[in-house]
């Protein structure tokens, strides 16, 4: 049985474990309501565009050609895989459960016999890839001196993706990240951003444009924009995502070390006292022999 | 005067929403200023100076670099890639951008980027010039 000094160490060095995870679930909840309106105040402007370009893509008709970004090049032997994950662990499920979504889905369309390639944004998610399709990952983006994801982080990617696209190194695009819908549930989520999907129905117009300068032309600069601001606004979510799943992971871990220290404590006590009984029972017997 | 609705969107947020008289929109082939019902125009931006008269006494100017403009019935919608209100402009902020569109010049592959590059470069370094920066 363990002495009482080695329970007392255990019970205090759980009791500094306890007060670093509540830091860091108070810094996640700091940090979480500053993604969580930047994810809101970016969601106007992907929403807009996705609209702006389905009404031009209604606009041009079946005669003119659309881009290849918009109705893909016909060919989809070769997938990219874009994993955005986080920078850091200690998040609970977050970074796993993106990775998994990917890794189904590459096995998924290898067993079709679809070639599968990967761009990791953030190290987590290449972590975890690497181990199974280390080959097949071209790139790895990390933002881990970003404080502040701006526009021109997601643009820096997003250039990437269509260079590559543009060398034919691909021809669909799925892009993964988590939904951040609220602090204890975020949603893995694919999204296909090359060939583009647009929403159901938005199609249909009745008004008639002016165009400056022509269709195509207008939709040949706003589709290269729009995969760099969908990668901007999954970041967004992903980070939104990342500290509401620390938080709830660090909160869990609080609550742990709590139940832990109060049955170590309950040990602790029941040892003391059972040694203050036998010293007891020892002299009570030495004084009854004489 | 009567007035439409507008809104400016950058990537990072929602800039300015509500009811507006005029705006002067820098279209890519040419200025324009929409007034309430306008015919619908959808039209690419280049970097220049959106001017928004809320009122004729009301007046707010923001810088945008590229973006894209929608009047529709509904009011016009300004997508831009990037804005800031144009007191914050400063000569470095400028400066900075000039360099990359001339990286990007560099960087274009074929004729047409080529092209989009070169005029975008143009016209920053023309806007410098105007604002005198």
């Amino acid at each position: 049985m363990a002495s009482l000094k080695d329970l007392r160490n255990r019970i205090a060095s759980v009791k500094a474990t306890q007060k670093i995870t509540k830091a860091m679930q108070m810094v996640a909840a700091a940090k979480l309501r500053r993604a969580q309106t930047a994810a809101e105040a970016a969601r106007p402007y992907a929403e807009r565009m996705e609209k702006v370009i389905a009404s031009i893509a209604g606009g041009l008709g079946a005669g003119a050609p659309a881009p290849t970004l918009l109705r893909g090049t016909g060919y989809n032997g070769v997938c990219l895989l874009v994993v955005c994950t986080a920078e850091r662990g200690l998040c609970g499920a977050f970074n796993s459960s993106i990775a998994r979504l990917a890794r189904d889905r590459a096995t998924a369309l290898m067993a079709e016999g679809k070639a599968v390639k990967f761009l990791c944004v953030g190290k987590k998610g290449y972590d975890i890839l690497k181990r199974q399709f280390s080959s097949q990952i071209i790139e790895l983006v990390e933002l881990r001196g970003i404080r502040n994801l701006s526009f021109e982080n997601a643009d820096v990617i997003g250039r990437k993706i269509i260079d590559l696209f543009e060398a034919g190194e691909f021809s669909v695009a799925t892009l993964f990240f988590s939904r951040f819908r609220s602090v204890i549930s975020q949603i893995p989520t694919a999204q296909q951003i090359i060939p583009a999907e647009l929403p159901e129905g938005a199609a249909a117009h009745e008004i008639v444009y002016d165009f400056e300068p022509e269709p195509a032309e207008l939709l040949a600069t706003l589709l290269p924009r729009n995969i760099s601001v969908q990668v901007f606004r999954a970041l967004l979510e992903n980070a939104a995502s990342e500290q509401g799943a620390r938080m709830s992971a660090m909160d869990n871990a609080t609550r742990n070390a709590g139940d832990m220290i109060k049955k170590q404590t309950l040990t602790y006590n029941r040892t003391r006292q059972a040694m203050i009984t036998k010293e007891l029972i020892e002299i009570i017997s030495g004084a009854e022999a004489l | 005067m009567p007035t439409f609705p507008f809104e400016i969107v950058s990537p990072e947020k929602l800039l300015f929403t509500g009811e507006v008289e005029a705006v002067v929109v820098p279209g890519m082939e040419g200025e324009f200023t929409v007034l309430k019902d306008h015919s619908p125009v959808m039209s690419v931006l280049k970097p220049g100076i959106v001017e928004i008269d809320e009122t004729a006494a009301v007046k707010t100017q923001l810088f945008v670099r590229g973006g894209f403009a929608d009047v529709s019935p509904n009011g016009l919608t300004i997508l831009a890639e990037y804005a800031i209100p144009l007191a914050e402009l400063d000569s470095a902020r400028l400066d900075a951008d000039v360099t990359a569109a001339e990286a990007d010049v560099a960087r274009a592959k074929d004729d047409e980027s080529r092209r989009i590059a070169t005029e975008k470069r143009d016209q920053l370094i023309e806007l410098r010039g105007v604002l005198k920066l």
